[in-house]
């Protein structure tokens, strides 16, 4: 006999042997088991035991140490199966470990906050704090501290839910910044999160109220590199290596303006509809604060320079977990908060 | 702003593709939104050429071709066309092939001839109204060439976010402009086809009045409109424009109305130049007055809409009555129809503010209001009004009579800018090469002169109305070098001197408190119906429903648990950390010398519980649901992580609320029983609100070590049978008082109402530890303890232990 022949005999007389053992269901038949597998006088091991000799003198350490390996699994097994058994016939109970773990409810924070969360981590790493300001502006805040002309078609952008004479919901964060700079000297570093207004009609892709997310940074000679430099670190991080460009916009605070792209996270960069088939995806605008911004808010603006940004978290957020329609992180569905959660 | 490739071409000679041209121009100055391919519906159709017509054997009008369609086999197709000439070139349809309008190109037989194609008229391809035969094309092309590329139709037009502060690119010749300076191509305004030779006068005069021919022009609103100028046209012929005209306007999106029109419109589309023509013969005693409003005038403007003059409006009238709302939109009185033979042209540049009151008076934007609003290039008018003139000759015939006037009383002075590049240099961050900035400056129209050392005399161009300081020459230069251009590397700089806002982190420490509990953070809309606790009102709502903002966060999230309840969810968890509102009498003054009364706001959370307090699991089929003990304990903890170290009292209160919050000796916010518009197997609903701002976060209280005790603890538990009218506060401060300084813990583990407690009482039992921090207790020790307890108890409240 070759070895490889004898290799087949060991295998298959473990796999037989195994199910035979399985296949027992009391004392009495697992014995039975026990003896037509190792039974000395007729069990089909010690059979292959007797066929050793037959194996080239080379062969036979190898041959010596299958046989015995099974036997170990075989004494192994019936060893378990012997507690099985038993311990289905006694009246403990081993638990089945197949059945569900005992859950408690999952708590979730919302994917807006899960997007802001994650922007106000990065840039802390950058030496930024985080500013809070009021929902309810005055105009001068809003729009005259932040060099919006009057009357001027870019407020058409703006369109405002107003409270009374001169006072506005905001309708961006912007007048965190003016509020940062009148109480405090620079070096400035501020991300402001919060909420903002538009007269917007609630639809899929607008929503009167929306979150966004403002970062302000002031200081002596604070330039345009550093924008564009922190900006994109930013997306490297936020988005995983990417590539990023800068375009010129226009915002009345700030001069110059760019908005910043990200390549399309859905194409990558191949061109999509989604994308509109450039390849890239408008992430965020910014900008240099605009001098007269910066003397609004009470600092000499020949000496201190700066930038700013703004994004919209629930965009990103639509983006990252592939939700078509704005409303639904409004509508505080629990089936949905669930799939976040999980 | 739509643009045309092909018209843009028309002023300066480019190579980039459409591709190309967008990115130049996102990269640049405008975001390139959309490329529209504006006729691909022709995309099937080949240049075919017919190698033989010969008659039909079945009919007399029909004719039997072979056509070389570039396939390599000659194709027969039969055609009904009078014109088939062999050896020309028709536009051919392939079997395949869809038409405008859809038809679908299929092999068939017509009077039993096979036809593999179709050879088209002008009218099948939607190039004109001709279907006399089909169009023969005199060009050279190989047969199978894509008609598109062959002819000069196909064009793509680009749709362009234009900012408003870049008015001058909503035109042709200013996109033009940029795409010349960064290709080094030279802007000249398309050739005008003239039969003879016009030469134009435009007489310009510091002046409010003059006169064009025999019309009379005033201009007496010089606040509205700073430059008015006008010519005069007679003997034209209205009709349908040229061929080329059309398709220029299609291809922006803009429908052909008559020749006139649609010369207006080009000057429109092509020169960023709203221009009006008005029937001459229709304006009293030839009349041309620029003026204000005069008290209630109406106009039925072109529209056909009967509008009221908004106060503040300039107006076009004639010697009686209102023509047209200046800048916005002209009167129905004076327009030109296709009996028009006279017209007066008007070309002028109106202020922006008063143009953009008007408009959002009147609710109405159109392409003139768009650009005025915007700003005009009042320098550009006199050319303009040449150009204008030579065009509607050219299109619709006529001739102009007199010298076009053209007033413009305070001509605007050009304001230079003193230009610092070593200031430049420092707010971008790299060096700026002066010969780099003149270089660049120019190429888009700026003029440049030495001031002094490091400081150059920069004069803008007259249609850029937004460079007006330092900053904005700084964006010129960053974006004429390229924002690409500038390094993207890190560099070092200060850490904020800001510290984080107070709320930050008790608004993170609630958030993680609430979210561990099981809650679900939501984030929605603020706005409510009116009803008590809202008491701002938004002055323009979207809504009537939604007028008001609402004056507690507990409102808010019953509309969303209804709204989860009306989707058959009735395990709902929702907390939410947001603003409340509320009118005040708070004023603030604003720099600018006005005072403003601003409404209060507190950052609040609130949570709401209903449902089953778990998940279902097989050990427990039906847990149990949520209730006020579970609002109670998540109302301690959000308040314990709100205000870490402040004292908290859960105080009951009275009907639905249950209990006040207080912190610190003040409420800071309820836990209750909340009502909800909700179905018969919805479980009951508990909430709880917290003003975040309510008091100043204390230093968080020092936590100190202490010895985990050795000693053995003795326990007792007291079964007690109380009045109903007695607390288990009232006791509990017994116990504490009677148990002295060894009671360790004092758990309450039963409540029991029922069989063997009297009527009016119930049956409490609480765990008592003591414990001695050097020594074992003896039993007589806590046995004293504990009678001094019961009797006590008995004493003050009426309390008794329970026997057995």
């Amino acid at each position: 006999m070759t070895l490889s022949e004898f290799q087949q005999l060991v295998t298959t007389l473990a796999d037989e042997g195994v199910k035979l053992i399985d296949a027992a269901v009391n004392a009495a038949s697992l014995e039975e088991a026990r003896t037509s597998l190792l039974g000395r006088k007729s069990g089909r091991l010690p059979d292959l035991f007797k066929q050793l000799p037959s194996l080239a003198p080379g062969e036979l350490r190898e041959a010596g140490s299958l046989i015995n390996a099974v036997k170990a699994k075989l004494e192994t097994r019936l060893e378990e199966r012997r507690r099985q058994l038993e311990a289905a016939s006694s009246s403990k109970r081993e638990i089945d470990l197949t059945m569900p773990a005992r859950r408690q409810w999952l708590g979730s924070r919302h994917p807006v906050t899960l997007v802001i969360e994650e922007i106000e981590e990065i840039f802390r790493e950058l030496g930024f704090t985080i500013a809070l300001g009021p929902e309810a502006e005055t105009e001068w805040y809003n729009f005259t501290a932040l060099n919006f002309p009057p009357d001027h078609p870019a407020l058409d952008l703006h369109d405002t839910l107003y409270l009374g004479e001169g006072v506005m919901l905001r309708t961006h964060t912007s007048p965190v910044q003016i509020r940062t700079m009148q109480n405090h000297k620079p070096p400035i570093r501020i991300l402001s999160p919060g909420n903002a207004y538009r007269r917007d009609f609630f639809d899929a892709s607008h929503a009167p109220m929306f979150a966004q997310i403002e970062g302000l940074a002031i200081d002596d000679g604070v330039s345009f590199v550093d924008l564009k430099a922190t900006l994109t670190h930013f997306a490297n991080r936020f988005f995983g290596k990417t590539k990023t460009r800068f375009r010129p916009s226009y915002f009345p605070f700030t001069e110059p303006s760019a908005e910043m792209d990200v390549e399309c996270q859905l194409c990558h960069g191949t061109g999509c509809p989604s994308c509109k088939g450039t390849g890239w995806m408008e992430i965020l605008g910014s900008g240099m604060v605009h001098p007269s911004v910066i003397s609004a808010a009470g600092l000499d603006a020949d000496r201190y320079t700066g930038w700013a940004f703004g994004m919209g978290p629930a965009r990103i957020a639509m983006l990252r977990y592939d939700i078509p329609d704005i409303r639904i992180l409004y509508d505080s569905d629990v089936r949905f908060l669930y799939q976040i959660a999980r | 702003m739509n643009a045309s490739y092909e018209w843009l071409r028309a002023f300066v000679p480019f190579t980039l593709t459409p591709g190309e041209l967008r990115d130049l121009l996102t990269s640049r100055c405008a975001t390139v939104d959309d490329l529209v391919a504006v006729r691909e519906d022709l995309r099937d159709v080949v240049i075919g050429r017919v190698v033989e017509a010969a008659k039909h054997p079945n009919s007399d009008h029909l004719w039997v071709t072979k056509v070389d369609a570039g396939t390599g086999a000659l194709l027969e197709v039969v055609c009904g066309a009078p014109n088939v000439v062999a050896n020309t070139l028709y536009p051919f349809a392939p079997v395949g092939a869809v038409l405008p309008g859809g038809i679908k190109i299929e092999k068939r037989k017509i009077r039993g001839e096979t036809s593999e194609g179709m050879l088209c008229s002008a009218r099948e391809l939607g190039l004109g109204q001709d279907h006399a035969g089909i169009m023969a094309l005199d060009i050279e092309a190989k047969p199978g060439t894509r008609f598109l590329e062959a002819m000069p139709i196909g064009d793509t037009r680009l749709v362009i976010d234009v900012l408003p502060n870049r008015s001058d690119l909503l035109s042709h010749e200013g996109l033009a402009r940029e795409i010349a300076a960064a290709t080094g191509g030279v802007v000249t305004r398309p050739e005008i086809a003239e039969e003879k030779q016009v030469v134009i006068r435009t007489h310009s005069v510091k002046a409010t009045s003059g006169s064009v021919g025999n019309v009379t022009v005033r201009l007496e609103d010089t606040d509205g409109c700073l430059r008015y100028a006008g010519a005069v046209i007679t003997g034209l012929k209205v009709g349908p424009s040229p061929e080329w005209l059309v398709r220029r306007l299609e291809a922006v999106g803009s429908r052909s109305i008559n020749n006139v029109v649609d010369a207006t419109n080009y000057m429109l589309q092509g020169f960023g130049q709203p221009m009006h023509a008005f029937d001459l013969q229709k304006l009293a005693r030839a009349t041309v007055v620029v003026r204000k409003t005069r008290g209630e005038e109406l106009i039925r403007t072109l529209d056909g809409v009967d509008r009221t003059l908004p106060p503040g409006a300039v107006v076009i009238g004639d010697a009686e009555r209102a023509q047209a709302i200046a800048g916005i939109i002209g009167g129905s009185g004076s327009e030109v129809t296709d009996a028009t033979t006279d017209i007066f042209l008007e070309v002028a540049a109106f202020n922006p503010t008063r143009i953009r009151a008007a408009r959002r008076t009147l609710g109405i934007s159109t392409d003139a209001s768009y650009r005025f609003e915007r700003g005009v290039d009042a320098e550009a008018i006199p050319s303009l009004v040449d150009y204008a003139v030579r065009l509607i000759l050219s299109v619709a015939g006529g001739n102009a009579v007199g010298n076009p006037i053209d007033l413009y009383p305070l001509p605007k002075k050009p304001q230079p800018i003193s230009l610092k590049l070593a200031r430049v240099a420092r707010l971008l961050g790299e060096p700026v090469d002066a010969g780099e900035v003149e270089r660049n400056l120019r190429s888009i129209g700026f003029r440049i002169a030495p001031e002094a050392k490091d400081i150059v005399k920069v004069s803008p161009p007259s249609w850029r109305h937004d460079v007006r300081g330092e900053a904005d020459l700084a964006e010129e230069i960053a974006r004429l070098r390229g924002y690409d251009a500038f390094s993207s590397e890190l560099r070092p700089f200060r850490a904020s001197s800001v510290p984080d806002a107070p709320l930050v982190a008790a608004i993170k420490r609630v958030r993680e408190s609430l979210v561990g509990a099981g809650l679900n953070e939501v984030r929605p809309l603020p706005f409510v119906a009116e009803r008590k606790g809202a008491t701002v009102r938004v002055a323009n709502p979207l809504a009537e429903d939604e007028a008001f903002l609402r004056g507690d966060l507990l409102t808010t999230l019953v509309g969303r648990a209804e709204h989860n309840l009306a989707r058959m969810q009735g395990n709902v968890r929702l907390f939410e950390i947001g603003t409340a509102f509320f009118a005040s009498d708070r004023l603030s003054n604003l720099p600018d010398g006005r005072t403003v009364r601003l409404p209060r706001e507190e950052m609040r959370v609130a949570a709401l519980v209903m449902g089953q307090r778990s998940p279902t699991h097989f050990t427990r089929p039906n847990p149990e649901s949520f209730d006020e003990w579970d609002i109670k304990y998540l109302a301690e903890s959000t308040a314990a992580a709100a205000f870490p170290g402040a004292e908290l009292r859960m105080v009951p209160a009275s009907g639905q609320t249950l209990w006040d919050v207080v912190i610190d000796g003040k409420v800071i916010g309820i836990a209750r029983r909340l009502t909800l518009d909700a179905p018969v197997w919805a479980k009951p609903a508990f909430g709880l609100e917290l003003n975040l701002e309510a008091i100043e976060e204390s230093p968080p209280r020092r936590r100190t070590y202490r010895p985990i005790p050795a000693t053995p603890r003795a326990q007792v538990d007291l079964a007690l049978v109380a009045p109903t009218t007695v607390t288990a506060a009232q006791i509990e401060a017994v116990i504490r008082k009677e148990a002295g300084d060894l009671l360790e813990t004092l758990t309450l583990f039963d409540e029991f109402v029922g069989q063997g407690i009297p009527e009016g009482s119930r049956s409490l039992a609480w765990a008592l530890t003591f414990r001695h921090p050097d020594r074992t207790l003896k039993d007589k020790e806590v046995q004293g303890r504990t009678e001094r307890i019961v009797q006590a108890l008995q004493g003050e409240l009426g309390v008794r232990q329970r026997t057995s």
